[in-house]
Protein backbone atom coordinates (compact mmCIF):
# COMPACT_ATOMS: atom_id res chain seq x y z
CA UNK A 1 0.00 0.00 0.00
CA UNK A 2 0.97 3.54 -1.04
CA UNK A 3 1.83 6.05 2.38
CA UNK A 4 2.30 9.40 1.63
CA UNK A 5 2.77 12.16 4.71
CA UNK A 6 0.72 14.30 4.16
CA UNK A 7 2.69 17.84 4.69
CA UNK A 8 -0.65 19.75 6.35
CA UNK A 9 -1.63 17.62 9.12
CA UNK A 10 1.40 15.32 9.49
CA UNK A 11 -0.63 12.18 9.08
CA UNK A 12 1.29 9.10 7.24
CA UNK A 13 -1.67 8.06 4.79
CA UNK A 14 -2.37 5.12 3.51
CA UNK A 15 -3.39 5.55 -0.37
CA UNK A 16 -7.10 4.44 0.41
CA UNK A 17 -7.47 8.05 2.49
CA UNK A 18 -5.93 10.03 -0.58
CA UNK A 19 -7.34 10.81 -3.91
CA UNK A 20 -4.72 10.96 -6.43
CA UNK A 21 -4.68 14.41 -8.92
CA UNK A 22 -2.11 13.59 -11.74
CA UNK A 23 0.91 15.68 -12.64
CA UNK A 24 1.75 18.40 -10.58
CA UNK A 25 3.26 21.70 -11.94
CA UNK A 26 1.01 22.25 -15.25
CA UNK A 27 0.19 25.86 -16.39
CA UNK A 28 -2.76 26.20 -16.74
CA UNK A 29 -4.06 28.19 -20.13
CA UNK A 30 -7.08 31.06 -20.13
CA UNK A 31 -9.47 32.01 -22.61
CA UNK A 32 -7.02 34.37 -25.04
CA UNK A 33 -4.59 30.65 -25.33
CA UNK A 34 -3.65 29.02 -28.51
CA UNK A 35 -5.43 25.35 -29.27
CA UNK A 36 -1.57 23.90 -28.80
CA UNK A 37 -1.37 25.53 -24.83
CA UNK A 38 -4.58 24.02 -24.21
CA UNK A 39 -3.79 20.32 -25.75
CA UNK A 40 -0.72 20.80 -23.64
CA UNK A 41 -2.87 22.00 -20.57
CA UNK A 42 -5.25 19.61 -20.47
CA UNK A 43 -3.86 16.10 -22.35
CA UNK A 44 -0.33 15.94 -23.19
CA UNK A 45 1.79 14.91 -19.95
CA UNK A 46 5.36 13.80 -19.18
CA UNK A 47 4.25 10.36 -17.69
CA UNK A 48 8.38 9.85 -16.94
CA UNK A 49 9.35 6.62 -16.13
CA UNK A 50 11.05 7.57 -12.68
CA UNK A 51 10.82 10.52 -10.72
CA UNK A 52 6.94 12.50 -11.14
CA UNK A 53 5.76 15.57 -9.71
CA UNK A 54 1.84 15.06 -8.44
CA UNK A 55 -1.05 15.82 -6.56
CA UNK A 56 -2.38 14.49 -4.29
CA UNK A 57 -5.57 15.02 -2.04
CA UNK A 58 -5.76 14.31 1.71
CA UNK A 59 -9.53 13.59 0.61
CA UNK A 60 -10.44 11.06 4.03
CA UNK A 61 -8.08 13.51 6.29
CA UNK A 62 -7.86 16.88 6.28
CA UNK A 63 -8.81 17.57 2.94
CA UNK A 64 -5.74 19.61 1.64
CA UNK A 65 -3.89 19.03 -1.77
CA UNK A 66 -0.65 18.94 -1.54
CA UNK A 67 2.45 17.63 -4.13
CA UNK A 68 4.63 14.23 -3.95
CA UNK A 69 7.61 13.12 -5.70
CA UNK A 70 7.24 9.53 -6.62
CA UNK A 71 9.19 7.08 -8.46
CA UNK A 72 6.94 5.26 -11.00
CA UNK A 73 9.42 2.54 -11.28
CA UNK A 74 10.03 1.81 -7.83
CA UNK A 75 7.22 3.60 -5.71
CA UNK A 76 9.79 5.17 -3.98
CA UNK A 77 8.49 8.14 -2.34
CA UNK A 78 10.80 11.01 -2.20
CA UNK A 79 9.40 13.38 -0.21
CA UNK A 80 5.59 15.79 -0.04
CA UNK A 81 5.65 18.97 0.05
CA UNK A 82 2.70 21.84 -0.04
CA UNK A 83 0.57 22.76 -2.93
CA UNK A 84 1.59 26.66 -3.14
CA UNK A 85 4.09 26.42 -5.04
CA UNK A 86 4.61 26.00 -8.42
CA UNK A 87 7.86 24.02 -8.68
CA UNK A 88 9.53 21.59 -6.25
CA UNK A 89 10.95 22.96 -3.36
CA UNK A 90 14.98 22.94 -4.16
CA UNK A 91 16.12 21.09 -1.52
CA UNK A 92 13.81 18.39 -2.58
CA UNK A 93 15.81 18.30 -6.47
CA UNK A 94 18.51 18.25 -5.25
CA UNK A 95 18.27 15.40 -2.45
CA UNK A 96 17.02 13.67 -6.08
CA UNK A 97 19.70 14.55 -7.82
CA UNK A 98 21.72 13.62 -5.40
CA UNK A 99 20.57 10.09 -4.86
CA UNK A 100 20.17 9.51 -8.60
CA UNK A 101 23.18 10.98 -9.92
CA UNK B 1 6.86 -23.41 -42.22
CA UNK B 2 5.24 -26.51 -41.62
CA UNK B 3 1.74 -26.57 -41.73
CA UNK B 4 0.02 -27.72 -38.55
CA UNK B 5 -2.88 -30.03 -39.45
CA UNK B 6 -4.53 -32.80 -37.83
CA UNK B 7 -2.20 -35.21 -40.27
CA UNK B 8 0.72 -33.12 -39.34
CA UNK B 9 -0.21 -34.41 -35.64
CA UNK B 10 -0.97 -38.09 -36.60
CA UNK B 11 2.77 -37.65 -38.50
CA UNK B 12 4.46 -36.06 -35.21
CA UNK B 13 2.73 -38.94 -32.99
CA UNK B 14 4.31 -41.73 -35.13
CA UNK B 15 7.69 -40.86 -35.17
CA UNK B 16 8.12 -39.89 -31.19
CA UNK B 17 7.59 -35.92 -31.97
CA UNK B 18 10.96 -35.22 -33.46
CA UNK B 19 10.20 -33.21 -36.54
CA UNK B 20 8.20 -30.18 -35.21
CA UNK B 21 10.28 -26.99 -35.63
CA UNK B 22 10.55 -23.55 -33.77
CA UNK B 23 7.39 -21.49 -34.02
CA UNK B 24 9.46 -18.86 -35.11
CA UNK B 25 13.07 -18.29 -36.28
CA UNK B 26 15.99 -16.77 -33.62
CA UNK B 27 17.33 -13.32 -35.31
CA UNK B 28 19.79 -11.26 -35.23
CA UNK B 29 19.28 -7.92 -35.81
CA UNK B 30 20.60 -7.20 -39.87
CA UNK B 31 21.78 -3.59 -40.24
CA UNK B 32 18.72 -1.88 -42.10
CA UNK B 33 15.36 -2.94 -42.80
CA UNK B 34 12.54 -1.15 -44.65
CA UNK B 35 10.01 -0.98 -41.41
CA UNK B 36 11.30 -1.63 -37.70
CA UNK B 37 8.21 -1.92 -35.28
CA UNK B 38 9.08 -1.80 -31.77
CA UNK B 39 7.04 -4.11 -29.33
CA UNK B 40 6.38 -7.08 -29.45
CA UNK B 41 2.65 -6.83 -28.25
CA UNK B 42 -0.44 -8.32 -30.42
CA UNK B 43 -0.44 -5.03 -32.03
CA UNK B 44 3.27 -4.64 -33.09
CA UNK B 45 3.10 -8.05 -34.62
CA UNK B 46 -0.13 -7.53 -36.25
CA UNK B 47 1.45 -4.08 -37.74
CA UNK B 48 4.14 -6.53 -38.99
CA UNK B 49 1.80 -9.09 -40.53
CA UNK B 50 -0.72 -6.91 -42.15
CA UNK B 51 2.31 -4.72 -43.62
CA UNK B 52 3.69 -8.22 -45.43
CA UNK B 53 0.24 -9.54 -46.17
CA UNK B 54 -1.63 -6.57 -47.38
CA UNK B 55 0.92 -4.34 -48.72
CA UNK B 56 4.09 -6.70 -49.39
CA UNK B 57 6.74 -5.10 -47.21
CA UNK B 58 8.58 -7.90 -45.66
CA UNK B 59 11.91 -6.38 -44.80
CA UNK B 60 10.78 -5.65 -41.56
CA UNK B 61 11.98 -6.58 -38.03
CA UNK B 62 9.64 -6.48 -34.34
CA UNK B 63 12.27 -5.42 -31.64
CA UNK B 64 10.92 -6.39 -28.01
CA UNK B 65 12.83 -5.84 -25.13
CA UNK B 66 11.42 -8.56 -22.97
CA UNK B 67 9.73 -11.86 -24.49
CA UNK B 68 7.05 -11.43 -27.03
CA UNK B 69 3.65 -11.02 -25.65
CA UNK B 70 5.06 -10.67 -22.20
CA UNK B 71 3.61 -6.88 -21.76
CA UNK B 72 -0.14 -6.34 -21.65
CA UNK B 73 -1.07 -8.76 -24.48
CA UNK B 74 0.26 -11.73 -21.96
CA UNK B 75 -1.18 -9.85 -19.01
CA UNK B 76 -4.91 -9.49 -20.18
CA UNK B 77 -8.58 -10.75 -19.15
CA UNK B 78 -9.35 -12.09 -23.32
CA UNK B 79 -12.41 -10.16 -23.97
CA UNK B 80 -13.84 -9.24 -27.24
CA UNK B 81 -16.37 -7.67 -28.47
CA UNK B 82 -17.19 -4.48 -30.54
CA UNK B 83 -20.38 -3.05 -29.10
CA UNK B 84 -19.20 0.78 -28.70
CA UNK B 85 -20.64 4.21 -28.69
CA UNK B 86 -18.81 5.86 -31.31
CA UNK B 87 -19.09 5.31 -34.89
CA UNK B 88 -14.88 5.23 -35.60
CA UNK B 89 -14.81 3.19 -32.18
CA UNK B 90 -17.11 0.49 -33.46
CA UNK B 91 -15.84 0.48 -37.24
CA UNK B 92 -12.46 -0.62 -35.88
CA UNK B 93 -13.24 -2.90 -33.17
CA UNK B 94 -15.85 -4.71 -35.02
CA UNK B 95 -13.19 -5.09 -38.12
CA UNK B 96 -10.64 -6.52 -35.44
CA UNK B 97 -13.88 -8.33 -34.14
CA UNK B 98 -14.39 -10.21 -37.57
CA UNK B 99 -10.71 -10.96 -38.20
CA UNK B 100 -10.95 -12.76 -34.84
CA UNK B 101 -13.60 -15.18 -36.35
CA UNK B 102 -10.68 -16.13 -39.34
CA UNK B 103 -7.56 -15.60 -37.38
CA UNK B 104 -6.92 -19.24 -36.62
CA UNK B 105 -7.33 -20.00 -40.00
CA UNK B 106 -5.58 -17.03 -41.39
CA UNK B 107 -2.53 -17.89 -38.81
CA UNK B 108 -2.81 -21.55 -39.44
CA UNK B 109 -2.61 -21.38 -35.64
CA UNK B 110 -5.13 -22.02 -32.85
CA UNK B 111 -6.15 -18.72 -30.82
CA UNK B 112 -8.52 -20.71 -29.41
CA UNK B 113 -11.41 -18.08 -30.67
CA UNK B 114 -14.72 -18.72 -28.34
CA UNK B 115 -17.60 -16.39 -29.53
CA UNK B 116 -19.19 -17.59 -26.41
CA UNK B 117 -21.19 -14.15 -25.93
CA UNK B 118 -20.28 -10.71 -23.52
CA UNK B 119 -22.63 -9.25 -21.44
CA UNK B 120 -22.32 -5.90 -19.98
CA UNK B 121 -24.73 -5.68 -16.96
CA UNK B 122 -26.33 -2.26 -16.24
CA UNK B 123 -26.49 -1.68 -12.69
CA UNK B 124 -27.44 1.76 -12.37
CA UNK B 125 -30.57 3.54 -14.23
CA UNK B 126 -27.60 5.49 -15.68
CA UNK B 127 -26.39 2.70 -16.92
CA UNK B 128 -29.38 1.20 -18.39
CA UNK B 129 -29.94 4.62 -20.29
CA UNK B 130 -26.21 4.69 -21.48
CA UNK B 131 -26.47 0.76 -22.85
CA UNK B 132 -30.41 1.34 -24.59
CA UNK B 133 -28.38 4.35 -26.67
CA UNK B 134 -25.48 1.90 -27.45
CA UNK B 135 -27.55 -0.89 -28.39
CA UNK B 136 -29.16 2.11 -31.15
CA UNK B 137 -25.99 2.91 -31.72
CA UNK B 138 -25.08 -0.24 -32.63
CA UNK B 139 -27.96 -1.24 -34.56
CA UNK B 140 -26.97 2.29 -36.93
CA UNK B 141 -23.52 1.07 -36.81
CA UNK B 142 -24.54 -2.99 -38.22
CA UNK B 143 -23.04 -4.13 -35.09
CA UNK B 144 -25.41 -6.91 -33.78
CA UNK B 145 -26.00 -5.96 -29.82
CA UNK B 146 -29.25 -6.42 -27.77
CA UNK B 147 -30.60 -5.03 -24.13
CA UNK B 148 -31.70 -7.60 -22.60
CA UNK B 149 -34.06 -8.05 -19.78
CA UNK B 150 -33.00 -9.46 -15.84
CA UNK B 151 -34.55 -12.80 -16.64
CA UNK B 152 -32.64 -12.82 -19.96
CA UNK B 153 -29.34 -12.65 -18.20
CA UNK B 154 -30.39 -15.55 -15.39
CA UNK B 155 -31.24 -17.44 -17.93
CA UNK B 156 -28.11 -16.48 -19.79
CA UNK B 157 -26.26 -16.48 -16.87
CA UNK B 158 -27.51 -18.40 -13.93
CA UNK B 159 -24.92 -18.08 -11.15
CA UNK B 160 -25.91 -14.15 -11.40
CA UNK B 161 -27.56 -12.65 -8.09
CA UNK B 162 -30.16 -10.52 -9.78
CA UNK B 163 -31.53 -8.58 -6.65
CA UNK B 164 -28.16 -7.83 -5.08
CA UNK B 165 -28.79 -5.05 -2.30
CA UNK B 166 -26.08 -2.81 -3.71
CA UNK B 167 -25.73 -3.20 -6.83
CA UNK B 168 -29.29 -5.17 -8.69
CA UNK B 169 -29.21 -6.37 -12.19
CA UNK B 170 -31.84 -4.15 -13.94
CA UNK B 171 -30.96 -5.63 -17.58
CA UNK B 172 -27.60 -5.82 -19.52
CA UNK B 173 -26.31 -5.27 -23.17
CA UNK B 174 -25.87 -8.19 -25.18
CA UNK B 175 -23.62 -9.15 -27.98
CA UNK B 176 -23.78 -12.95 -28.60
CA UNK B 177 -20.74 -12.71 -31.32
CA UNK B 178 -18.20 -11.49 -28.54
CA UNK B 179 -16.22 -13.57 -26.55
CA UNK B 180 -12.44 -14.39 -25.49
CA UNK B 181 -9.62 -15.86 -27.39
CA UNK B 182 -6.15 -17.02 -25.96
CA UNK B 183 -4.04 -14.24 -25.42
CA UNK B 184 -0.88 -15.65 -25.90
CA UNK B 185 -1.42 -17.88 -28.87
CA UNK B 186 -2.47 -14.52 -30.39
CA UNK B 187 1.25 -13.24 -30.35
CA UNK B 188 2.67 -16.67 -31.24
CA UNK B 189 0.33 -17.14 -33.89
CA UNK B 190 1.32 -13.80 -35.61
CA UNK B 191 4.84 -14.19 -34.74
CA UNK B 192 5.17 -17.52 -36.76
CA UNK B 193 3.38 -16.26 -39.78
CA UNK B 194 5.57 -12.35 -39.65
CA UNK B 195 8.57 -15.02 -38.96
CA UNK B 196 7.53 -17.45 -42.48
CA UNK B 197 7.26 -14.02 -44.37
CA UNK B 198 11.21 -13.45 -43.74
CA UNK B 199 10.45 -10.96 -40.94
CA UNK B 200 12.98 -10.49 -37.77
CA UNK B 201 11.34 -11.00 -34.87
CA UNK B 202 14.12 -9.47 -31.81
CA UNK B 203 13.48 -10.32 -28.48
CA UNK B 204 15.30 -9.01 -25.35
CA UNK B 205 16.32 -6.04 -27.86
CA UNK B 206 15.41 -2.74 -26.07
CA UNK B 207 14.78 0.20 -28.09
CA UNK B 208 17.45 2.82 -26.29
CA UNK B 209 16.74 5.59 -28.34
CA UNK B 210 15.47 7.21 -31.69
CA UNK B 211 17.59 8.27 -34.27
CA UNK B 212 16.51 11.47 -36.94
CA UNK B 213 18.22 13.56 -39.59
CA UNK B 214 16.26 16.60 -40.39
CA UNK B 215 13.19 15.95 -38.47
CA UNK B 216 12.58 12.24 -40.80
CA UNK B 217 13.69 9.07 -38.06
CA UNK B 218 16.53 7.25 -39.57
CA UNK B 219 17.19 4.66 -36.46
CA UNK B 220 16.60 3.16 -33.15
CA UNK B 221 19.84 2.55 -31.07
CA UNK B 222 19.16 -1.07 -29.00
CA UNK B 223 20.88 -3.06 -26.37
CA UNK B 224 21.85 -5.00 -29.59
CA UNK B 225 23.37 -2.32 -31.70
CA UNK B 226 21.84 0.38 -33.94
CA UNK B 227 19.49 -0.86 -36.32
CA UNK B 228 18.63 1.52 -39.34
CA UNK B 229 15.38 2.21 -40.81
CA UNK B 230 13.14 3.53 -43.38
CA UNK B 231 10.27 3.83 -41.20
CA UNK B 232 9.59 3.36 -37.38
CA UNK B 233 6.31 2.28 -35.67
CA UNK B 234 6.30 2.64 -31.87
CA UNK B 235 3.75 0.06 -30.55
CA UNK B 236 4.70 -0.27 -26.59
CA UNK B 237 1.62 0.36 -24.82
CA UNK B 238 2.34 1.47 -20.75
CA UNK B 239 5.96 2.74 -22.55
CA UNK B 240 4.70 4.92 -25.15
CA UNK B 241 5.37 7.98 -23.20
CA UNK B 242 8.89 6.76 -22.75
CA UNK B 243 9.53 6.16 -26.21
CA UNK B 244 8.10 9.76 -26.97
CA UNK B 245 9.87 10.99 -25.03
CA UNK B 246 13.29 9.44 -27.23
CA UNK B 247 11.67 10.89 -30.20
CA UNK B 248 10.93 14.41 -28.63
CA UNK B 249 7.50 14.55 -28.36
CA UNK B 250 4.66 14.83 -25.74
CA UNK B 251 1.75 12.15 -25.58
CA UNK B 252 -1.59 12.39 -24.15
CA UNK B 253 -1.06 9.14 -22.23
CA UNK B 254 -0.76 8.49 -18.65
CA UNK B 255 0.55 4.95 -17.77
CA UNK B 256 -1.24 3.42 -14.59
CA UNK B 257 -1.34 -0.05 -13.83
CA UNK B 258 -4.50 -2.53 -14.10
CA UNK B 259 -4.73 -5.98 -12.28
CA UNK B 260 -6.22 -9.33 -12.81
CA UNK B 261 -6.44 -12.43 -11.13
CA UNK B 262 -7.40 -15.98 -11.48
CA UNK B 263 -9.58 -18.66 -9.07
CA UNK B 264 -8.67 -21.88 -8.64
CA UNK B 265 -10.12 -24.22 -11.34
CA UNK B 266 -13.78 -25.71 -10.55
CA UNK B 267 -16.80 -27.11 -12.84
CA UNK B 268 -18.17 -25.24 -15.66
CA UNK B 269 -20.59 -23.16 -13.86
CA UNK B 270 -20.50 -19.92 -16.32
CA UNK B 271 -20.11 -19.81 -20.31
CA UNK B 272 -20.28 -16.02 -21.48
CA UNK B 273 -18.29 -12.82 -20.26
CA UNK B 274 -20.13 -10.87 -17.52
CA UNK B 275 -18.83 -7.30 -17.33
CA UNK B 276 -20.02 -5.47 -14.58
CA UNK B 277 -18.45 -1.57 -15.17
CA UNK B 278 -20.05 0.39 -12.56
CA UNK B 279 -18.11 -2.08 -9.94
CA UNK B 280 -15.33 -2.58 -12.42
CA UNK B 281 -15.32 -6.38 -12.33
CA UNK B 282 -15.31 -8.78 -14.69
CA UNK B 283 -15.57 -12.36 -15.56
CA UNK B 284 -15.31 -15.22 -17.45
CA UNK B 285 -14.54 -18.51 -16.81
CA UNK B 286 -11.00 -20.55 -18.78
CA UNK B 287 -11.41 -23.77 -20.60
CA UNK B 288 -9.24 -25.01 -17.72
CA UNK B 289 -11.65 -24.05 -15.26
CA UNK B 290 -10.41 -20.89 -13.81
CA UNK B 291 -12.56 -18.22 -13.15
CA UNK B 292 -10.88 -15.21 -14.68
CA UNK B 293 -11.57 -11.79 -13.30
CA UNK B 294 -10.41 -8.43 -14.21
CA UNK B 295 -10.78 -5.14 -11.87
CA UNK B 296 -10.37 -1.67 -12.08
CA UNK B 297 -7.30 0.25 -12.82
CA UNK B 298 -5.11 2.38 -10.39
CA UNK B 299 -5.31 6.52 -10.31
CA UNK B 300 -1.68 6.93 -11.01
CA UNK B 301 0.92 6.88 -12.98
CA UNK B 302 3.14 3.38 -12.26
CA UNK B 303 5.32 1.50 -14.13
CA UNK B 304 5.59 -1.41 -11.73
CA UNK B 305 3.37 -4.09 -12.93
CA UNK B 306 2.15 -3.97 -9.95
CA UNK B 307 -0.98 -2.88 -8.82
CA UNK B 308 -2.85 -1.47 -5.51
CA UNK B 309 -4.30 -4.44 -3.23
CA UNK B 310 -7.48 -2.41 -2.34
CA UNK B 311 -8.82 -2.61 -6.17
CA UNK B 312 -8.70 -6.45 -5.93
CA UNK B 313 -10.19 -5.80 -2.47
CA UNK B 314 -13.20 -3.56 -3.99
CA UNK B 315 -13.87 -5.95 -7.09
CA UNK B 316 -14.01 -8.81 -5.57
CA UNK B 317 -15.94 -7.59 -2.89
CA UNK B 318 -18.55 -6.77 -5.48
CA UNK B 319 -18.46 -9.17 -7.50
CA UNK B 320 -19.23 -11.35 -4.22
CA UNK B 321 -22.67 -9.42 -4.51
CA UNK B 322 -23.58 -10.39 -8.04
CA UNK B 323 -22.21 -14.07 -7.68
CA UNK B 324 -22.55 -15.29 -4.38
CA UNK B 325 -20.95 -18.93 -5.35
CA UNK B 326 -17.91 -17.71 -5.80
CA UNK B 327 -17.55 -16.04 -2.03
CA UNK B 328 -15.44 -19.25 -1.23
CA UNK B 329 -13.05 -19.25 -3.97
CA UNK B 330 -9.42 -19.27 -3.29
CA UNK B 331 -7.37 -16.86 -5.32
CA UNK B 332 -4.35 -18.76 -6.99
CA UNK B 333 -2.45 -15.98 -9.11
CA UNK B 334 -3.03 -11.87 -9.18
CA UNK B 335 -1.06 -9.46 -11.66
CA UNK B 336 -0.94 -6.44 -13.11
CA UNK B 337 -0.22 -4.76 -16.49
CA UNK B 338 1.01 -1.00 -16.86
CA UNK B 339 -1.88 0.48 -19.36
CA UNK B 340 -1.62 3.57 -21.60
CA UNK B 341 -4.46 5.17 -20.58
CA UNK B 342 -5.87 8.74 -23.27
CA UNK B 343 -7.76 11.33 -22.10
CA UNK B 344 -10.62 10.51 -23.99
CA UNK B 345 -10.55 6.63 -23.26
CA UNK B 346 -9.67 5.83 -27.11
CA UNK B 347 -6.40 4.76 -28.80
CA UNK B 348 -4.06 6.78 -30.92
CA UNK B 349 -3.09 5.56 -34.38
CA UNK B 350 -1.35 8.07 -35.96
CA UNK B 351 1.78 10.15 -37.87
CA UNK B 352 3.85 11.83 -35.06
CA UNK B 353 5.90 15.25 -35.03
CA UNK B 354 8.71 13.04 -36.55
CA UNK B 355 9.03 12.07 -40.10
CA UNK B 356 8.54 8.65 -41.09
CA UNK B 357 7.75 7.83 -37.27
CA UNK B 358 4.09 6.14 -36.50
CA UNK B 359 2.85 5.94 -33.67
CA UNK B 360 0.06 2.91 -32.20
CA UNK B 361 -1.14 3.32 -28.10
CA UNK B 362 -3.57 4.12 -26.12
CA UNK B 363 -5.47 1.14 -25.75
CA UNK B 364 -5.67 1.52 -21.91
CA UNK B 365 -8.16 -1.29 -20.18
CA UNK B 366 -9.56 -2.48 -23.94
CA UNK B 367 -7.03 -2.98 -26.66
CA UNK B 368 -7.09 -7.07 -26.91
CA UNK B 369 -9.79 -7.16 -28.74
CA UNK B 370 -8.79 -4.21 -31.31
CA UNK B 371 -5.71 -6.25 -32.15
CA UNK B 372 -5.95 -7.66 -35.83
CA UNK B 373 -8.10 -4.73 -36.83
CA UNK B 374 -5.74 -2.47 -34.99
CA UNK B 375 -3.07 -4.48 -36.58
CA UNK B 376 -4.67 -3.77 -40.34
CA UNK B 377 -4.91 0.25 -39.60
CA UNK B 378 -1.70 0.65 -38.38
CA UNK B 379 -0.21 -0.81 -41.40
CA UNK B 380 -1.46 1.06 -43.84
CA UNK B 381 -0.39 3.90 -42.13
CA UNK B 382 3.08 2.71 -42.36
CA UNK B 383 2.54 1.66 -45.94
CA UNK B 384 0.83 4.52 -47.27
CA UNK B 385 2.02 7.38 -44.46
CA UNK B 386 -1.42 8.53 -44.18
CA UNK B 387 -3.87 6.70 -42.38
CA UNK B 388 -6.95 4.70 -43.98
CA UNK B 389 -10.46 4.85 -42.92
CA UNK B 390 -10.20 2.91 -39.98
CA UNK B 391 -7.39 5.12 -38.40
CA UNK B 392 -8.78 8.55 -39.71
CA UNK B 393 -10.14 9.43 -36.90
CA UNK B 394 -7.47 8.06 -34.22
CA UNK B 395 -5.01 11.19 -35.15
CA UNK B 396 -3.21 12.69 -32.60
CA UNK B 397 -4.67 16.19 -33.58
CA UNK B 398 -7.38 15.49 -32.35
CA UNK B 399 -6.55 16.34 -29.16
CA UNK B 400 -5.55 19.78 -30.29
CA UNK B 401 -9.27 20.05 -32.49
CA UNK B 402 -11.33 19.04 -29.54
CA UNK B 403 -12.37 15.82 -32.05
CA UNK B 404 -12.98 13.53 -29.10
CA UNK B 405 -14.19 9.74 -29.82
CA UNK B 406 -15.42 10.13 -26.68
CA UNK B 407 -15.68 6.17 -24.97
CA UNK B 408 -15.62 7.23 -21.31
CA UNK B 409 -19.08 8.44 -21.61
CA UNK B 410 -21.14 4.96 -20.83
CA UNK B 411 -18.93 3.08 -18.91
CA UNK B 412 -16.23 4.61 -18.09
CA UNK B 413 -14.04 1.85 -18.72
CA UNK B 414 -13.59 -0.23 -21.73
CA UNK B 415 -12.03 -3.81 -21.20
C1 LIG C 1 -5.00 -6.89 -16.35
C2 LIG C 1 -5.39 -6.47 -17.73
C3 LIG C 1 -6.62 -6.91 -18.26
C4 LIG C 1 -7.00 -6.55 -19.54
N1 LIG C 1 -8.15 -7.06 -20.05
C5 LIG C 1 -8.49 -6.83 -21.34
C6 LIG C 1 -9.63 -7.47 -21.91
O1 LIG C 1 -10.33 -8.25 -21.26
N2 LIG C 1 -9.93 -7.20 -23.21
C7 LIG C 1 -9.19 -6.34 -23.96
O2 LIG C 1 -9.53 -6.12 -25.11
N3 LIG C 1 -8.07 -5.75 -23.46
C8 LIG C 1 -7.71 -5.97 -22.16
N4 LIG C 1 -6.58 -5.39 -21.64
C9 LIG C 1 -5.80 -4.44 -22.45
C10 LIG C 1 -4.89 -5.16 -23.42
O3 LIG C 1 -4.13 -6.12 -22.74
C11 LIG C 1 -3.94 -4.16 -24.09
O4 LIG C 1 -4.65 -3.05 -24.59
C12 LIG C 1 -3.20 -4.80 -25.27
O5 LIG C 1 -2.71 -6.06 -24.93
C13 LIG C 1 -2.08 -3.90 -25.69
O6 LIG C 1 -1.29 -4.57 -26.63
P1 LIG C 1 0.02 -3.91 -27.17
O7 LIG C 1 0.57 -4.80 -28.21
O8 LIG C 1 -0.27 -2.51 -27.54
O9 LIG C 1 0.95 -3.80 -25.87
P2 LIG C 1 1.85 -4.89 -25.11
O10 LIG C 1 1.32 -6.24 -25.23
O11 LIG C 1 2.08 -4.34 -23.74
O12 LIG C 1 3.17 -4.85 -25.96
C14 LIG C 1 4.09 -3.78 -25.92
C15 LIG C 1 5.47 -4.38 -25.92
O13 LIG C 1 6.43 -3.35 -26.08
C16 LIG C 1 7.59 -3.75 -25.38
N5 LIG C 1 8.44 -2.59 -25.15
C17 LIG C 1 8.24 -1.55 -24.30
N6 LIG C 1 9.27 -0.69 -24.34
C18 LIG C 1 10.16 -1.20 -25.25
C19 LIG C 1 11.43 -0.76 -25.72
N7 LIG C 1 12.01 0.37 -25.27
N8 LIG C 1 12.07 -1.53 -26.65
C20 LIG C 1 11.50 -2.68 -27.10
N9 LIG C 1 10.30 -3.13 -26.69
C21 LIG C 1 9.63 -2.39 -25.77
C22 LIG C 1 7.03 -4.36 -24.10
O14 LIG C 1 7.96 -5.20 -23.49
C23 LIG C 1 5.80 -5.09 -24.60
O15 LIG C 1 6.02 -6.46 -24.86
C24 LIG C 1 -6.16 -5.71 -20.33
C25 LIG C 1 -4.94 -5.27 -19.81
C26 LIG C 1 -4.55 -5.66 -18.54
C27 LIG C 1 -3.22 -5.20 -18.02
ZN1 LIG D 1 -3.78 15.97 5.83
Amino acid sequence: MLTLTCPYCGVAADETELHPGGEAHLARSGPDSADADFESYLFLRKNPRGVHFERWRHSHGCGKWFHAARDTRTMQVWGTYPAQVTEPPQDLLAAIADRTA
Amino acid sequence: MKHYSAFAIAREALRGHTGWERAWRKATPKKRYDVVIVGAGGHGLATAYYLGRNHGIRNVAVLEKGWLGGGNTGRNTTIIRSNYLQDPSAAIYEKARSLYETMSQDLNYNVMYSPRGVMMLAQTEHEVRGYKRTAHANALQGVKTEFISPARVKELCPIIELRGPRYPVLGALWQDRAGTARHDAVAWGYARACSNMGMDIIQKCEVTGIRSENGQVTGVTTTKGDIACGKLGIVVAGHSGHLADMAGFRLPIESVALQALVSEPIKPCMDVVVMANTVHGYMSQSDKGEMVIGGGADGYNNYTQRGSFHHIEETVRALIETFPMISRLKMLRQWGGIVDMTGDRSPIISKTPLGNCFINCGWGTGGFKAIPGSGWATAELIARGEPGPLAAAFGLERFREGRFIDESVAAGVAH
